[in-house]
């Protein structure tokens, strides 16, 4: 299997997620292996996807889960009455 | 990212909590702090009303906690409520504010170019400490229509698998994939233009400036 640029582009989601079968993979890599351009659009999308699960990407505001369990605390305290 | 916690240990919270011992549901949430808050966050874009918001998510599913059915995960249909929550929310304050990165979405699914970027490898460990980075993310995130940033955000910044993605938005898990895909294109498209500018003296500039 020969693949071209766009049909890679296709299946770097896949690609990522280690969800593409042996020999759709093989052909991702082989065009990776020789291919610049592919290869940098992978891994800035990998890139992107560090930040995203960065917890620093997306930080809870302080004081949050103090202010969310008090407020549970009260709800909890009227569901016993 | 969501904690793996055990679905056994959750069921026997769960029961123990509404055989009486309501206490016990500040430990089964515990986990799930993060995922509530930034699931309405990435909706309703204000800090303030995704922190009520999630104050609300969380009262709603210990007032309907006997609703819930142990063949789906706690983390899903937590997540079923806060995104319900987030809708109410973005009702309310009527912010139908467009999606401009719909520009980026061609209409064939799949069919879509990426923004090429030959020196990224060169750079990455510097670029993804910077703060300005993280901010263009979120940017980018929120600008993302509905349909993709919904499945990008259970998939990509919560951690929840394709099932649960799946599951907690109702649709098949082709979909998801396909949408997760056009989601992380677009976002690459949008992002490598920020981390170009901010990578001086490769030659580009300066070349053609002496040249």
């Amino acid at each position: 299997m020969k693949l071209d640029c766009k049909h890679v582009w296709e299946h770097i989601s896949g690609y990522l997620d280690q969800q593409l079968d042996p020999a759709l993979l093989n052909a991702v890599q082989r065009h990776l292996e020789t291919c610049e351009v592919c290869s940098a659009i992978l891994d800035s999308t990998r890139n992107i996807l560090v930040l995203t699960a960065d917890d620093r990407t997306y930080e809870l505001p302080v004081g949050y889960s103090e202010r969310l369990h008090a407020k549970l605390e009260s709800v909890i305290a009227q569901s016993r009455d | 990212m969501v904690a793996n916690t055990a679905p056994q240990h959750e069921a026997v919270l769960i029961r123990r909590i509404l055989a009486g011992e309501p206490e016990l549901f500040h430990e089964l949430i515990r986990p799930y702090e993060r995922l509530v808050y930034v699931t309405i966050l990435t909706m309703v874009r204000n800090e303030a009303e995704a922190e009520d918001g999630a104050q609300e998510t969380m009262i709603s599913a210990f007032r309907h906690l006997n609703t819930f059915r142990g063949d789906a995960r706690f983390s899903t249909w937590l997540v079923t409520i806060a995104m319900n929550e987030g809708r109410k929310r973005l009702r309310k304050v009527k912010v139908a504010a467009e999606d401009p990165l719909e520009v980026l979405a061609e209409e064939k699914e799949g069919d879509f170019t990426p923004a090429v970027l030959t020196d990224w490898r060169e750079i990455p460990l510097e670029a993804l400490e910077r703060k300005e980075l993280r901010q263009k993310l979120r940017e980018a995130v929120e600008l993302l229509p509905e349909k993709y940033r919904e499945v990008f955000v259970l998939r990509d910044i919560e951690g929840l698998n394709q099932e649960e993605t799946a599951a907690a938005l109702g649709m098949n898990v082709t979909l998801v994939k396909v949408r997760l895909h056009r989601a992380r294109m677009m976002l690459q498209k949008y992002l490598v233009p920020y981390l170009k500018s901010e990578v001086p003296g490769r030659g580009g500039f300066f070349r053609r400036w002496f040249e």
